[in-house]
């Protein structure tokens, strides 16, 4: 420790407990309510946004256990049919705009910066910032589901029935805006990670050697780069259609409601691959640490994680195979629905190559990651079926495409999330999760999922269409449907069993350590909790598993010293190869993102009623966004101090 | 680490810390953050814009004639407005290799130039709106033709704002160096902008006279 000038301190040499402790000062939250709302940790912004997109989760399922009562039986009148359109809309809506996406980017903001052994996310008050909108869009459908206002068209929203014509009141602008509400959070972090990965990783940690859930962020975030701004424009000129006018989805007027179709797949296909690549990730990291064996095939689980993302971006035909494109054109979605296999296969058979090399731990996260072998397999395999035209034909808008999809997205996202929650919650905590109820949490998830889902293909094939409020007796679909209903009840059981795990392991868990499982990755090198700062020194990288495999090089540096203490300072790396750039000095922790996300909220539904609040929004947004910018005198006095010229 | 990059990267202490005390504290171009969050949002607003032109066309592939029942826009403001927003380049990269020189005088004078340039523009983007020939409710090619204009001008009237936040910045303080990147990465921006009006001019104004 030095004083420089300007009471800039420095680490010098090894780290003190003494340097320890003025980090955590120079990184912590601001104390109080206020210092509450103007936290932009991205541990703590993490957390909140794990547990509010949780929160969701449970909220969605419940709509789809209202959904599953109102099925049990035949001719029954528990829910009315208006009320039936807006729970299954707001249930889709729910568990793929404000759960499963966000949810991926949630863990992302929280892991991704301790699994390459940064102190922040690139851009810590956008983290906060996007938080804070995600929120308010999430809340504000919660609301108008409860005010029975909700958007009633089905999750994808389809004109003409959503368009001016057919969707009466509001309902359907809600909708769109709260897309609006989740593409900015979800582009904003996107680029935050993306800059987070690329410039502030340890150094020595080249593209070679970052963890492959990082990879799987990574590629991710490119996607949604490149997939959001389709439906962001299609929701747009969805709700310019019903304000202000204009003709996009009106055939009258030279428009076209296949347009929407087009736009709003573009995005929706991709959009699957997005919830399910971070899927992947989590499956690598936990299956190199439950096969005590780094990953077999690192760079074809890469290439392989790239060629998917590539893939979807031309898929989106199939999903309108029941419309009049053109024959070749479905010929050829076809075809690139089927090569998608291609890279997934890759990725199976190494994860299987890993495991039956590996020295396997049975534990409550890789549980779940088994389950997915088997779940996703299946959802594979109807999505062969879907994939060609004359079956997809068949069974269009049917049960057969709700079991699909929840095989697909269940299987392949949703039981890769529990495994990663059961399997960084010590880290996350510092406490244990309890094994046996995380096993009862697994099994009842397990059979109840199958029960509740496998069903649903053969009601599917017996022409039972999706979204009828009821059906009558004569149809003979009654008891496939109750056993359906008792599986669902199981899942809302086994999810229940989770939340009294996690409290009881918060209250009284087992102490974790830094490294429960014995895993090979940066977050495992840091204390659980981490500390504000994540690394008191920052490491060095020589290895792809630094915990596993110390570096080669003996007289290699281990540690990054130097940097500030009292003033956010971190270590930038270049891009490609990870050395030592720049020392960069990040934002300190300030209300105006939370302002500003409020003042946004106030914009977009102000909008819903009057297009002019546009114009005066676009004002009222602008000014908190100055003041979050505009630099205050003492901060550019620390910056001066350790201000150096390139 | 091999023995070349910690020669390169320096000071290692003896018992083993990579001192990166004596590295500079911000750089330019791809070594600055900024630079990668400057991309994303070009790379998200150059895909809207080109999502919004697949419309246009998409609706044109659908139409029996076009432009739908209405005139093609008048030539001369958009016209106009393309030689300006082109020659505002040259201030803007005025300004940009001020900055990378820390040549404070020459930036605040380069700025300034280039907001009176965006000034310029926006005013004509107005005589541009009343030369359409058609409102965004009279059809669907009139939507099309209203929404390219519209997210283009949002682009025109975020860029003036920012940078002159910026230049109010630069002429007023707290300042530091790292400024400079600011006012060269909103240079990129800047740029973008331009670019991206190219084929939107092409389309509004001569794809309706093909």
């Amino acid at each position: 420790m030095k004083n420089d000038d300007a009471n800039v301190l420095r680490m010098q040499g090894a780290p003190t407990a003494r340097d320890a402790a003025l980090l955590e000062e120079t990184w912590r939250d601001p104390p109080g309510l206020a210092g509450w709302f103007s936290a932009v940790n991205h541990k703590s912004i993490g957390k909140r946004f794990i547990v509010s997109a949780f929160g969701f989760f449970v909220f969605a399922g419940l709509l789809a256990a209202a959904i599953r009562m109102q099925l049990a039986r035949p001719d029954n009148h528990l829910i009315g049919p208006d009320l039936y359109n807006q729970i299954f809309t707001t249930h889709g809506t729910m568990m793929m705009f404000i759960f499963a996406v966000p949810v991926m980017q949630a863990m992302a903001v929280y892991l991704v910066p301790l699994m390459i052994g940064a102190r922040s996310t690139a851009f810590p008050r956008m983290t906060a910032y996007s938080y804070w909108v995600y929120l308010c869009g999430g809340l504000m459908i919660v609301a108008v589901f409860i005010l029975r206002i909700g958007p009633d068209a089905g999750w994808f929203n389809y004109v003409p029935l959503s368009g001016p014509d057919y969707g009466s009141g509001k309902r359907n602008d809600f909708w769109a805006q709260l897309i609006t509400f989740t593409e900015i959070p979800g582009l904003l972090i996107s680029i935050d990670i993306i800059t987070t990965v690329v410039k502030l990783r340890s150094p020595g940690m080249t593209l070679a050697r970052i963890p492959l859930f990082v990879w799987a962020m990574l590629v991710t975030a490119f996607m949604i780069i490149f997939a959001m701004p389709a439906v962001m424009l299609a929701s747009t000129m969805l709700i310019m259609d019903r304000l202000v006018a204009t003709h996009f989805f009106n055939p009258a007027e030279g428009g076209d409601a296949l347009l929407w179709q087009h736009l709003f797949w573009f995005f929706g296909h991709p959009e699957v691959y997005f919830i399910f690549i971070p899927g992947l990730g989590f499956m690598s990291a936990i299956i190199a640490t439950f096969s005590r064996r780094p990953i077999f095939g690192y760079p074809a689980m890469v290439m392989a994680l790239v060629a998917t993302a590539f893939l979807s971006f031309g898929l989106w035909v199939h999903h309108m195979f029941a419309t009049d494109v053109p024959q070749l054109g479905k010929a050829f979605f076809t075809a690139m629905s089927m090569m998608i296999a291609i890279p997934t296969a890759t990725q199976i058979f190494c994860w299987i190559a890993t495991m039956a090399t590996g020295k396997l731990n049975f534990r409550a996260p890789f549980l779940f990651v088994l389950g997915f072998f088997f779940i996703l397999l299946i959802g594979g395999l109807t999505g062969l079926i879907l994939g060609s035209v004359p079956l997809d034909l068949q069974v269009h808008d049917t049960y057969f495409v709700v079991a699909h999809l929840h095989y697909v997205l269940i299987g392949g996202a949703v039981f890769p999330l529990f495994g990663a929650w059961y399997y960084w919650f010590p880290k996350i905590t510092g406490r244990m999760m309890s094994e046996t109820l995380g096993k009862w949490n697994f099994w009842l998830f397990f059979i109840g999922f199958n029960v509740a889902f496998w069903p649903m293909h053969h009601l599917g094939l017996h022409g039972m269409p999706r979204r009828v409020y009821t059906y009558p007796a004569e149809m003979g679909w009654g008891t496939l449907n109750l056993i359906s209903t008792i599986g669902a009840v199981t899942i809302a059981l086994s999810v229940l069993l989770f939340i009294v795990n996690v409290v009881r392991s918060l209250r009284g868990g087992a102490p974790a350590g830094d490294n429960p499982w014995g895993a090979s990755s940066l977050e495992w090198a840091t204390t659980s909790p981490p500390p504000s700062c994540n690394f008191v020194a920052p490491h060095v990288v020589g290895t792809r598993e630094p915990l596993w495999e110390p570096s080669r090089d003996p007289g290699a540096p281990r540690y990054v010293t130097g940097l500030a203490l009292n003033v956010r300072e971190c270590l930038t790396t270049s891009a490609v190869d990870a050395r030592p750039d720049h020392r960069y000095t990040f934002p300190t922790p300030t209300i105006w993102p939370f302002v500003s996300a409020i003042a946004t909220t106030i914009m977009f539904i102000a909008s819903i009623f009057n297009p002019w609040a546009v114009v005066w929004g676009s004002v009222l947004i602008a000014i908190p966004l100055v003041a979050w910018f505009w630099p205050t005198k003492e901060e550019t006095r620390k910056h001066l101090a350790l201000e150096k010229r390139p | 680490m091999s023995q070349a990059d910690r020669l390169e990267s320096g000071a290692i202490t003896a018992d083993g810390g990579l001192d990166v005390s004596g590295l500079p504290s911000y750089a330019f171009g791809t070594r600055s953050l900024f630079w990668w969050a400057t991309m994303g949002v070009i790379a998200i607003e150059g895909t809207v814009f080109v999502m919004m032109l697949v419309t246009y066309f998409y609706l044109r592939s659908i139409a029996e004639m076009w432009p739908l029942g209405v005139q093609p826009p008048e030539l001369l403001w958009g016209t106009l407005n393309t030689v300006i927003m082109v020659l505002s380049v040259i201030p803007n990269h005025w300004a940009k290799h001020a900055a990378k020189r820390h040549d404070l005088a020459t930036t605040r004078l380069a700025m300034v130039l280039a907001l009176a340039f965006a000034v310029a523009f926006l005013v004509v983007r107005i005589f541009e709106f009343m030369a359409l020939n058609c409102r965004w409710d009279t059809n669907a090619y009139g939507s099309a033709v209203w929404t390219l204009m519209g997210l283009h001008t949002t682009h025109l009237i975020t860029d003036f704002l920012d940078s002159l936040v910026l230049a109010v910045l630069l002429f007023t303080g707290p300042l530091e160096s790292k400024r400079f990147v600011d006012v060269f990465e909103n240079a990129m921006y800047w740029d973008f902008v331009v670019i991206a009006w190219l084929p939107i001019y092409a389309v509004v104004y001569w794809a309706p006279r093909f």
